[in-house]
């Protein structure tokens, strides 16, 4: 195709004046003086960022070390601190909100790609998107005064009373909690997981669902034999969109957590996230070795955002192997 | 505040008066329509429980002179580094910059006291309809120590005789952010429980041994209405607008204090005070015999010996204004405890000298 479409363009000179051909070679020069300044400016500020993270949290890095990492004190008054408790809640409420998202998004999106009558095909996607324009802090909001009640009043003790067994869903019942803050992460990322999952199944070919109906499988066999492999990549990408957005939202994760430096098994007990507890500290603090730990966690929490990304970018890259659609949705 | 656009064109309608320290200037002639020599801008930072009332005074004060003072209110911590940094002319804090602090600043700070602030210690006990519960400080730090779980605990029912208490959990909740409240909160129960002092301490965010943390006096409240059993502590502000209920809480004196501003005020009319003091007195647990004892001044930060002395003037002219009983008034009508006689005085004098 592209031999057909690409002119030959040297051999072929357009008969132009020569004035005018040079005005237009300035302005190419200038187009891509500025792009690339734009593609510059981007890792530059990321350098300085990492730096000024760094330098600020020298104080904490010098008295604790690596050790602020499995350190499980929080003590503003004694100025010893550990990032594990915080470390542990961002992790877990991340993996809590993907538990809950992605099966959802994934649902949502093969449904509106394969099943759905055309007509509420785009009302829908379009509903789903409107999520994504909420600002946190009106979640944090309706997760406070709507879905903590409920939560508490019928969800965990049913949880409690059905799968009471596991350690996870054991413990006195508050209401702010890890599974709380999960559930509003997992309501906060659906429509980025389900958006991008949504664009990458409708890149499959039809070839591919046609050869599977051909060979006498199912709808459903269709789709899961052959469409959804076909687009794993993409979707694996859109799950690590929405870990992305988890790992960092803060806003409404702080006012649902129930903000406390401690780990614990059940996911009806509080907790705490990196991003909450710099965002309720950071304004209040007053000691310099205080400011400084919570520039640490900032550092950890770039740091930990990095790994996750990468982990999962190599993931992807050895799941996708072998195959195609998607892979340029990332 | 203002597009690059208005700036533009407001630079360029003061160009002949000369637009050298820009923006400020600008802002100001934009708004009041004087020339831009006579009136400055000053800027301030933080402590966010007073905000309220800084807009307000800060809005009339610009009705009345055309000096306008922008306050941003990010918090005491803020506040104190800002004005430390020296980009702000003056900061605001709930809590007093400590030795080292003013040691950082080379001692160049008066602490300006404004209005006063409480802290009340609000829960959810649907049986107690409208009595009040009554608590002294040891017993209200051995409940945020979690040492005292149960509502009905003997030494609870022995402060509210005749009050029937259930035999229910005590669920704590605190602040998550760090705050002026816990502040305040916390030094009062260090003072009146060694355990607490000893264990926990007095700071804006502090280790607490039990309970669940609430973002802002909002969270805090939302956490205990909708637990049956839990304790928090709110400003009083909040408490009142929002009809809370709240405990009355034993002072110095033995006397079961109600929380209000007059209970307030009283704390500070019986703070120790020499003519020498530089203002950074603590006044819960007073000792006043209608003090309420989780009470608490507000400051500005103001520089002793401003470099730039036309700003020095402006912030001096407007504490002037502050104190005067117009604008102790419109604190009054914002449920805040406007500063006792005494102390007026006292500023007025220190500002003067």
């Amino acid at each position: 195709m592209t031999a057909l479409s690409e002119p030959d363009a040297p051999t072929q000179p357009i008969p132009v004046a020569s004035a005018s051909l040079e005005r237009a070679s300035r302005g190419d020069q200038i187009f891509r003086g500025v792009l690339t300044l734009g593609a510059v400016t981007i890792p530059v500020l990321l350098g300085f960022l990492v730096f000024e993270l760094w330098m600020g949290s020298r104080l904490a890095i010098d008295k604790f070390g690596l050790g602020f990492i499995t350190e499980s004190t929080w003590d503003p008054v004694a100025e010893v601190f550990g990032a594990f408790p915080l470390i542990f809640g961002t992790l877990l409420s991340s993996v809590v909100a993907l538990a809950i998202a992605v099966p959802l998004s994934l649902g949502v999106a093969i449904y509106l790609v394969e099943f759905a009558p055309k007509s509420i095909r785009q009302p829908v996607a379009f509903l789903i998107g409107l999520l994504a324009a909420i600002p946190s802090v009106v979640y944090g909001l309706w997760g406070i005064f709507v879905l903590i009640p409920i939560l508490r009043a019928s969800v965990f003790p049913f949880l409690r009373d059905s799968l009471g067994f596991l350690p996870l869903f054991q413990g006195p019942i508050y209401g702010p909690s890890m599974l709380a803050a999960g559930i509003i992460l997992a309501i906060m990322i659906m429509p980025y997981v389900m958006s991008v999952s949504r664009e990458v199944l409708l890149a499959v070919p039809n070839t591919q669902r046609e050869a599977a109906l051909a060979l006498g499988a199912t709808r459903w066999e269709a789709v899961i034999t052959t469409v959804v492999p076909y687009a794993r990549s993409g979707i694996a990408g859109a799950v690590i969109l929405g870990l992305g957005r988890a790992l960092g939202e803060t806003m409404a994760v702080t006012m649902l957590i129930g903000n406390r430096h401690e780990i614990a098994a059940s996911l009806f007990a509080p907790g705490y996230t990196m991003a909450a507890a710099i965002a309720n500290e950071f304004s209040e603090a007053v000691g310099d070795m205080h400011l400084s730990a919570l520039a640490y966690v900032a550092f950890l929490l770039f740091v930990l955002t990095v790994l996750v990304n990468a982990g999962a970018r190599l993931l992807i890259w050895r799941v996708a192997r072998g195959s195609g659609a998607g892979s340029a949705a990332l | 505040m203002f597009s690059p656009t208005m700036r533009l064109a407001a630079c360029l309608s003061l160009l002949t008066l000369g637009c050298g320290s820009g923006e400020r200037r600008a802002e100001g002639a934009a708004t009041t329509g004087r020339p831009a020599g006579n009136d400055a801008a000053l800027t301030g930072a933080g402590a966010t429980f007073p905000n309220p009332i800084y807009t307000k005074w800060f809005d009339a004060y610009a009705k009345e002179t055309g000096v306008r003072i922008n306050y941003q209110s990010i918090g005491s911590g803020g506040g104190i580094r800002q004005f430390t940094e020296g980009t702000v002319d003056f900061g605001a804090t709930d809590g007093p910059m400590n030795d080292q602090q003013i040691a950082a600043v080379k001692g160049n700070v008066l602490h300006v006291p404004t209005v006063l602030g409480a802290v009340v210690v609000t829960y959810n006990l649907p049986s107690l309809g409208n009595t009040a519960l009554r608590f002294d400080g040891a017993t209200l730090a051995d409940i945020f120590l979690g040492r005292i779980t149960k509502w009905n605990d003997r030494r609870i029912a022995a402060l509210n005789p005749g009050v029937t208490l259930p035999n229910s959990d005590i669920i704590v909740v605190h602040r998550s952010d760090g705050s002026g409240t816990t502040f305040i909160f916390t030094d009062y129960l260090a003072k009146v429980s060694p355990q607490w002092k000893r264990q926990v301490g007095s700071a804006t965010s502090v280790q607490w041994p039990v309970g669940l943390g609430g973002k802002g006096n909002e969270g805090v409240t939302q956490q205990v209405q909708q637990t049956e059993g839990a304790i928090g502590y709110v400003e009083l502000i909040y408490a009142i607008s929002n009809k809370l209920p709240f405990a009355h809480v034993r002072n110095q004196k033995d006397r079961f204090i109600e929380p209000n501003l007059k209970s307030v005020s009283a704390a500070a009319r019986g703070a120790d005070l020499g003519p020498e003091t530089d203002f950074r007195v603590s006044i819960t647990n007073a000792a006043a015999e209608d003090a309420y004892p989780i009470s608490s001044f507000t400051w500005l930060l103001v520089r002793r010996d401003n470099p730039d002395s036309a700003a020095g003037g402006q912030i001096e002219r407007f504490v002037t204004w502050m104190l005067r009983p117009e604008a102790q008034r419109m604190a009054a009508d914002l449920h805040y405890a406007p500063l006792p006689v005494p102390v007026i005085e006292l500023v007025q004098k220190r500002i003067a000298g």
